[in-house]
């Protein structure tokens, strides 16, 4: 008895909360779609949705780390149109449909200027609809899947990222393993995820197209911890390489099953095998493997070493190239605003847009007519259990 | 041929962990009726209670046997106080109640786990902090499992997969044993059948209760530990997947039943390694599954199990 009525009680609170809450948003949208001048007398609130908890949680702390780097310096040289700027940070679990709530919640009721994130394509699929109904710039540090500025075939006009895209990533990897003698590759890829799958598609498109061939193709899914089932089927077909477009941590466990299987090609992939947990977890067992990325820490441009300097001196690590991008991806947001007539979502969309040859750390940028930064990629090799530069493929 | 062998290898390492989980769930809901949704973080708790020990002991310098042993024995230990507690403290106060507030409390339970394990470290030392946090960490080797050269050609078997099999054999034969030859496994089987008529013979039911509870945790600590010796990237979500398929495994052969929680361990693992090794590996937990829902329809108290008699 005491159990149902309390259970009633929670529903009725729960259904006036809900009540209230809408009557609050109702006018929201409206008032967000007229143009106003500043929303905060004296401060510029930015929004980050990232995976701070979760299976790829690296990606979000390096991204948020590097974010507010960039703000504290930005705030020390005086903010943007003499306006301090504040970052206010959601957790998204890595899940898309937590990412949708919290770019909502941002958008709503703190009432962003700009939003930052996500960093993994499927979150930021789910994010860049909400971003363009409320007209608020959304700027993607590290998605590399193309529909993530589109809808259907025309661009999001509020949707950027300072990233190249998967065509161009695939492609990379695709020409590296031509170069490389490769002729056989068996794709493992993770079939819940929008990046992966993407990527598989754009590689094996262009290494067919170079003339060569995939023997076979696996899947596995988030969270799995054995994929010996995959390596073994994928074993008998006796690949030169396998292409394996995953996040770090099953990449991981993928490179030591498939050196306990007496697998001893290499292994290929994309920028989601950056993060220090893939050496950790890996202990060599992907040594002679390659995966395309953003950056490289060898790169002697004083840019690149600065960065470094000074992210090591925060974090007292080396960043990723999450952590690069993260902080490109604020520096451009702050280049467009100070750019921008006012701080409007449209003001500042049609600056974004207009950005040209911006020095950012990962290499100079420039938006497209899509949205997406052209840009180099870089090819890194596993040598010792370290990442080691092996070559530049230009777009 | 020798992939079809080495699928067998690969298919009886993951079911035997299957079971080990499996026989938690089982052994719970035959005496209590209750399936304990949190059996999955148990598991996950397992596995950062042998890190943390492998760490306090600095088994990642010089891993020995002595080492091992008391990473096994600690995890199984600390295994064993939580759920003996989470027994004590979630479920007895509601032990009458109706049976679904026991199962929202078990998820309530889980959910506490997996979330409390993923704050971010209070003490300890940066590599090994408490609660551990969200990213996934690296589960120090408690010993080295080089490959050693069998003469089995292309057929890869780990030295850990072979002491993983039998560990787990081990611990299921005792458990057998257990069950069947001991004065407790005789007043557990006694609780299962008839709570209320066994407390009535004299049988300190709540104490059955305690130390079915107990076997189940130091199952799954056993598991845990044997599945991050070869797979070592644990995180506090890891039980979940595991967690679930232990469940099915455990309704496959018979819930309540407990041969039939190894025997469903076993071909659920197997069934997984053939469909993703032959079949599409995007199928593998689907197919799984299907398996599970034909072998209801036809027998719905699942393989071994009975609707009635000896339910342990």
């Amino acid at each position: 008895m005491r159990f149902s009525r309390a259970v009633a009680v929670a529903t009725l609170a729960f259904a006036v909360a809900a009540c209230t809450e809408e009557k609050k948003e109702a006018p929201k949208p409206a008032a967000a779609a007229a143009p106003a001048p500043a929303p905060a007398p004296d401060k510029i609130i930015i929004g980050h949705v990232g995976s701070m908890t979760g299976e790829q949680a690296t990606f979000g702390v390096s991204t948020d780390n590097a974010i507010k780097l960039a703000i504290a310096e930005q705030n020390k040289k005086g903010g943007i149109k003499g306006k301090q700027i504040e970052l206010k940070t959601l957790d998204d679990q890595g899940k898309p449909e937590e990412a949708a709530v919290a770019a909502t919640r941002l958008i709503t009721q703190d009432k962003i200027t700009l939003l930052l994130g996500e960093v993994a394509s499927s979150r930021s699929l789910a994010m860049a609809p909400i971003a363009d109904a409320n007209k608020v710039p959304m700027i993607s540090p590290t998605s590399t899947n193309p529909r993530v500025t589109k809808d259907g075939a025309n661009t999001r006009p509020f949707v950027f990222r300072v990233c190249f895209i998967d065509p161009f990533q695939g492609t990379v990897m695709a020409k590296f393993a031509t170069e490389k003698k490769i002729k056989n590759v068996a794709i493992l890829k993770d079939v819940g995820n929008d990046y992966s799958v993407g990527l598989a598609d754009f590689f094996q498109k262009k290494f067919v197209e170079l003339g060569g061939k995939i023997v076979a193709e696996q899947s596995y899914k988030d969270g799995d911890q054995d994929f010996k089932a995959q390596l073994t089927a994928i074993k008998g077909k006796k690949p030169d390489a396998i292409y394996v477009p995953g996040y770090y941590g099953a990449v991981a466990l993928i490179g030591r099953q498939a050196k306990e299987l007496g697998l001893k090609v290499p292994l290929m992939g994309g920028d989601g095998w950056d993060s220090a947990k893939l050496f950790e977890v890996a202990k060599g067992a992907l040594d002679g493997s390659y995966f395309s990325n953003h950056y490289t820490d060898e790169d002697p441009s004083p840019v690149v070493q600065e960065f470094i300097a000074k992210y090591k001196a925060a974090y007292g690590s080396v960043p990723d190239a999450l952590a690069v991008l993260g902080y490109d991806a604020a520096n451009v947001a702050f280049d467009a605003m100070s750019r921008a007539k006012d701080l409007s979502g449209p003001e500042i969309a049609a600056a974004l847009a207009a950005t040209k040859d911006f020095k950012a750390v990962s290499g100079v940028i420039n938006i497209d007519a899509d949205h997406n930064a052209v840009k180099s990629a870089v090819v890194l090799g596993i040598e010792k259990n370290k990442a080691k530069y092996a070559a530049t493929v230009n777009p | 041929m020798t992939e079809f062998l080495q699928h067998l290898v690969n298919g009886v390492s993951v079911g035997t962990i299957y079971a080990l989980i499996a026989l938690g769930y089982t052994m719970v809901y035959g005496v209590l009726k209750l399936i304990n949704f949190a059996h999955g973080d148990v598991y996950m708790v397992g596995a950062f209670s042998g890190f943390y020990i492998s760490h306090a002991l600095g088994v990642e310098k010089e891993p020995t046997l002595a080492k091992a042993l008391a990473v096994f024995v600690g995890s199984m230990m600390i295994c064993g106080v939580l759920v003996f507690l989470m027994e004590r403290f979630a479920y007895r106060p509601l032990r009458h109640r109706a049976r679904l507030t026991a199962l929202i409390t078990a998820i309530g339970v889980s959910l506490f786990l997996e979330y409390f394990m993923q704050l971010s470290g209070w003490f300890g030392p940066a590599s090994a902090p408490f609660p551990p946090g969200p990213t996934p960490r690296f589960f120090p080797q408690p010993m080295s499992f080089e490959t050693p050269d069998l003469p089995l050609g292309e057929l890869s078997i780990q030295k850990v997969d072979v002491i993983s099999f039998l560990v787990a054999v081990g611990f299921m034969l005792a458990l057998q044993w257990v069950v069947y030859r001991t004065r407790f496994g005789t007043s557990m089987r006694a609780v299962s059948f008839d709570s209320q008529v066994a407390g009535l013979m004299g049988i300190n039911v709540n104490r059955i209760i305690s130390g079915t509870f107990i076997i189940g945790g130091v199952l799954a600590a056993v598991a845990a530990i044997l599945v991050a010796s070869s797979r070592p990237s644990i995180n506090p979500l890891m039980g979940l997947m595991p967690g679930i398929k232990a469940f099915v495994a455990a309704v496959f052969g018979g819930i309540g039943n407990v041969p039939g929680a190894m025997v469903g361990g076993l071909v659920l693992g197997l069934a997984e390694e053939y469909v993703a090794g032959y079949l599409l590996s995007s199928y593998r937990d689907g197919i799984a599954f299907a398996l599970l829902i034909v072998v209801l329809l036809v027998k719905p108290a699942g393989l071994f199990g009975t609707f009635r008699p000896e339910k342990v």
